[in-house]
C-alpha cells in the first residue's frame, strides 16, 4: 500500500498526489514513470512523475480525469492508500549542457516536462519554456516552470491567459526571431500527441533535434508484453524499457494516434459501468 | 486378475467447458485415485523417478494412495516438489515421469501427474493444516537471500533454501506471484486459487515477498548485496515476447500472447468491465504459432465469444510443440488448424485495424538445427485469410532488463544467462540463474529443477564464504 500524503487540486480536472514511496524517490530521475493500480479489481496505468523528496521519500504526480481509473483516482483523498505503485520504469530523459533548449509542455504535460527542465537548467543551459493549454484554468505548475525558464511563454487557444493561439505558434516566432542562428541546440516537447506531432513538424524543417515523450498504452511497464510499442525510424520499440522519451523526428505518429484508439469503446463501457457504482 | 485399465480423466464437455473459465479437468475421484495407484507395480529400481527433474519419489507417493493414505502421500510428495497441486497440472509427464513408466512398454503407464493432482488437491480440500508442519524448519534463519522473481524456479529455489534454514526474501516486479503461473497459463487449466494456495505454503515456510520490486530499476542487485544478502537468485523468466518483424505487425488488434493473456488471465480482463482492465476480440482469430502459449490463447478467445479461432503454423501437426493432451482440447473445442502455413504480411482497413493475414504455403524440408523439419516457402502459394484480431504466439526470449545490468555478468546471444548447468552458478561469484532466464523459454518443471539445483548450491557458496570469515 502506498499512502497519499497530500491530494489537491492543480487545475480544472487535474489532481496533485504526493504519495509516500521511497524505494521510488530514491532512484526516480527525470523522465521516468511508475505504473499504479487503484485496488483489486483495478487496471494499471502509467504516470510520469513530476517530483519527489528523496529525505522524506515520496514522489510528486499530476493526474488528469479522463476515464474511470483517473477519476476514481480523483475522489481519493489525503490519507487513503493506492494498492501498488511500481518504478521507476523507462529510461532517464538525456540531460547534458546543450547550450540553450526549448522545453514546449501542452497540458499535462508541464508536470513530465518540469523535472526536465529543472535538470537542464541544473546542467547549465539556458530554458526557453513555452506552456500552452486551452485556457488558463488548465495551466498547472506556472510557478515552478517560470522559476527555472530563462525565458517564458505561455500560449492558450482561447486566448484566457498569455498568447492567443498553439504552442507551435510561438515557437514559430522564436524560430524566425533568431533570424539564420538556430534558436535552440535542442528542444523537448511533452504534451498531447498532436501538439508533440506538429511541433516536430516544425522544428524538422529547422533541423532541430527533438525529443518527445511518447505515451502508449502499456499494461506490465517492464517489457513482457509490447503493448506500448511504438514505430521510430522504421524499427519497433518498446516505449516502456526503451523509452518513453524518443526522436521526434523519426515517430510514426499516425500509428500511435490509431493503437492509443483500440479501446475506445471498452473505456467508454468501463466508465459508464463505474458511474451505475455508489460514490 | 483382470487388469485395471488407466483410469480416464473426468472433463468438462467441450460444448459447456467453452462458456466458461472454469477447470477443463476436473480431477479423480478418491475411487478412481486408489484403482490408479494400484496400477503401479512398484519398481525396485523405478525408472519413472528418472524422469522427473524435482526428483519426486514416485512410487512411494503412489504406494500410500493406494493404501488411502493420502496424507502420507502428500508428505512424500513434499519432500521433493513444493508445487505439486501445479505439476500435477501443467507439467508435461508424458515426456518427463510417465514416458519412462514401466508400464508404458506394453501398455499405458501410470498416470502419475493425475495422481499428484489428486494427492495436492485433496490436501487442500481436506488437511486443516498445511503439512508445512511435517518439515523442521531449522532455527534462527539469519542469513539473508535474494531471490529475484517469483515464477516456478524462484518458488522452488526460495521454498528449498528456507528449509535450509536461510532467510530469504522474494522480490516481485508485478503485483502478484507466480510468473507465468499466473499471467500466463489460464484459469481453467490452472485455477489461480491452486496458485495462490501453493503460494501461501511457500510463505508459511518464513518467506517474504516483496512485490513492486522491479530489480535493476526499484533496487539494482548491487544493492541487494549492499542490504546484506548473501546470494542472489535471478529466476526472471523468458518474458520478452517475439514479433515476426513482417509488415503491418503494428496494426490494431494484433497483440503478443503475453500481452493477451497478462490482460485476461493477470488483469481478469475475462470479468470486464467488473475489472477495469479491458481487452478486445473480434470474431475471428488468429494464433500465429503452435505451442502451449499458443493453444493457451486460442482457447481463452473461444471462452471471450470468438466465433472462429486459427491456429496458424508454418510445420505440421508432428512438429506441434504444444502437449498433446492441449491440443486435443483445442481440437474438441473447435479450434481449427492452418499448418504448414505462414503468416507473410497483415492487412489492415482505413482505421489501422487488422482485417486480413497474407499467408503463404510450406513444405518441409530437411531437419535444421532443433531436429525439427525446416520448413520451406511455396512458390506461388499465397492466400488471404480474414481475421480480426491476431495473437502472435511464436516464442518468448530471455527479459533483458535484469542481466542487462549487471556489469561483467557473462550472458547468450540470446540474452540468456550463461549458468553451469549443474550448479545455476553464474560468472560472477553470489550470482546464481536459473529458469527460463538462463535456457529460454521452456517448462514450469525444468525452471523448478533449476531452481532446486541452484538452492543446493547456494547452501555450498554460502556455507564456503561464511566459513572464512
Amino acid at each position: 500500500m502506498y499512502k497519499i500524503l497530500e491530494k489537491t487540486v492543480a487545475s480544472t480536472g487535474v489532481n496533485k498526489f504526493v504519495i509516500s514511496a521511497p524505494d521510488i524517490s530514491k532512484k526516480i530521475l527525470p523522465g521516468q514513470f511508475i505504473i499504479l493500480r487503484l485496488h483489486e479489481k483495478g487496471e494499471r496505468i502509467p504516470i510520469t512523475v513530476a517530483d519527489k523528496n528523496v529525505a522524506e521519500g515520496t514522489i510528486t504526480l499530476y493526474i488528469q480525469e479522463v476515464g474511470k481509473t483517473t477519476i476514481e483516482l480523483g475522489r481519493l483523498k489525503s490519507g487513503d492508500s493506492i494498492l501498488d505503485v511500481v518504478g521507476p520504469l523507462g529510461i532517464a530523459s538525456h540531460i547534458e549542457k546543450f547550450g540553450t533548449v526549448i522545453c514546449i509542455a501542452g497540458g499535462v504535460g508541464t508536470a513530465v516536462i518540469y523535472p526536465i527542465a529543472k535538470a537542464l537548467k541544473e546542467k547549465g543551459n539556458k530554458v526557453i519554456t513555452i506552456l500552452g493549454a486551452r485556457s488558463k484554468s488548465l495551466i498547472i505548475l506556472e510557478d515552478e516552470m517560470k522559476r527555472i525558464s530563462d525565458e517564458f511563454y505561455i500560449a492558450t487557444d482561447d486566448g484566457s491567459y498569455g498568447e492567443k493561439g498553439f504552442v507551435s505558434d510561438v515557437l514559430n516566432k522564436i524560430i524566425s526571431k533568431s533570424g539564420d542562428i538556430p534558436a535552440a541546440n535542442i528542444v523537448y516537447a511533452i504534451g498531447p500527441i498532436p501538439m508533440m506531432k506538429v511541433v516536430s513538424g516544425i522544428t524538422k524543417q529547422h533541423n532541430l533535434k527533438t525529443i518527445v515523450s511518447l505515451n502508449p498504452v502499456m499494461v506490465d511497464g517492464t517489457g513482457m508484453c509490447g503493448a506500448c510499442r511504438v514505430t521510430v525510424g522504421g524499427t519497433t520499440r518498446f516505449t516502456c524499457v526503451e523509452g518513453p522519451d524518443f526522436d521526434g523526428h523519426l515517430v510514426d505518429w499516425a500509428e500511435l494516434i490509431s493503437r492509443l484508439s483500440t479501446f475506445k469503446g471498452k473505456e467508454k463501457e468501463s466508465l459508464d459501468h463505474s458511474c451505475k457504482l455508489p460514490k | 486378475m483382470e487388469k485395471i485399465p488407466r483410469q480416464k480423466m473426468p472433463m468438462q464437455d467441450p460444448k459447456e467447458r467453452i462458456k466458461n473459465f472454469s477447470s477443463v479437468a476436473l480431477g479423480y475421484t478418491k475411487e478412481q485415485a486408489i484403482l490408479e495407484a494400484k496400477r503401479c507395480i512398484q519398481c525396485k529400481k523405478p525408472t519413472c523417478m528418472k524422469g522427473c527433474p524435482v526428483e519426486v519419489n514416485i512410487p512411494g507417493f503412489i504406494k500410500k494412495i493406494a493404501e488411502g493414505d493420502f496424507e502420507s502421500a502428500v508428505k512424500i510428495l513434499k519432500e521433493k516438489n513444493n508445487l505439486p497441486a501445479i505439476c500435477g497440472r501443467v507439467c508435461p509427464q508424458e515426456t518427463q515421469c510417465e514416458i519412462v513408466c514401466i508400464l508404458g512398454k506394453k501398455g499405458e503407464p501410470v498416470a502419475i501427474g493425475r495422481l499428484e493432482r489428486f494427492a495436492a488437491d485433496w490436501e487442500k480440500k481436506n488437511s486443516t493444516q498445511n503439512t508445512v508442519h511435517s518439515i523442521q524448519i531449522e532455527n534462527g534463519q539469519k542469513i539473508k537471500i535474494a531471490v529475484v522473481g517469483s515464477g516456478p524456479a524462484g518458488l522452488t529455489c526460495a521454498a528449498d533454501l528456507a528449509k535450509m534454514g536461510y532467510k530469504v526474501t522474494m522480490f516481485e516486479s508485478l503485483h502478484l506471484p507466480g510468473g507465468v503461473l499466473m499471467y500466463g497459463i489460464p484459469e481453467f487449466r490452472l485455477p489461480k486459487e491452486i496458485v495462490n494456495y501453493e503460494v501461501d505454503y511457500i510463505k508459511s515456510l518464513g518467506i517474504e515477498i516483496k512485490y513492486n520490486m522491479v530489480i535493476s530499476k526499484t533496487k539494482t542487485i548491487q544493492d541487494l548485496f549492499d542490504e546484506g544478502y548473501k546470494a542472489i537468485f535471478i529466476g526472471t523468466g523468458a518474458g520478452l515476447p517475439q514479433f515476426l518483424g513482417i509488415p503491418g505487425e503494428n496494426l490494431k488488434s494484433i497483440y503478443s500472447a503475453n500481452e493477451y493473456l497478462t490482460r485476461i488471465n493477470f488483469m481478469k480482463a475475462y470479468k470486464f468491465p467488473e475489472y477495469d482492465t479491458p481487452v478486445k476480440i473480434g470474431k475471428k482469430v488468429a494464433v500465429i504459432g503452435a505451442g502451449n502459449v499458443a493453444m493457451d490463447s486460442a482457447r481463452v478467445s473461444l471462452r471471450l465469444g470468438a466465433e472462429e479461432v486459427y491456429i496458424v503454423y508454418r510445420r505440421s501437426e508432428k512438429e506441434m510443440p504444444a502437449r498433446l493432451e492441449e491440443i486435443e482440447n483445442a481440437k474438441e473445442e473447435g479450434v481449427k488448424f492452418f499448418l504448414l502455413t505462414a503468416p507473410i504480411r497483415f492487412i489492415g482497413d482505413n482505421e489501422n485495424n487488422v482485417t486480413k493475414i497474407e499467408c503463404i504455403k510450406m513444405e518441409l524440408g530437411d531437419p535444421d538445427a532443433s531436429g525439427r523439419r525446416r520448413p520451406i516457402p511455396i512458390k506461388n502459394s499465397e492466400f488471404t485469410m480474414e481475421v480480426d484480431t491476431v495473437v502472435m504466439a511464436i516464442g518468448q526470449s530471455p527479459n533483458p532488463l535484469v542481466p542487462k545490468t549487471i556489469p561483467g555478468l557473462q550472458v547468450g546471444k540470446h540474452g540468456n544467462i550463461i549458468t553451469d548447468e549443474k550448479t545455476g552458478a553464474t560468472n560472477i561469484p553470489g550470482i546464481f540463474a536459473g529458469g527460463d532466464i538462463a535456457t529460454g523459454a521452456a517448462t514450469v518443471i525444468d525452471a523448478m529443477g533449476a531452481g532446486k539445483r541452484a538452492a543446493r548450491s547456494i547452501d555450498e557458496y554460502v556455507k564456503k564464504v561464511t566459513s572464512n570469515g
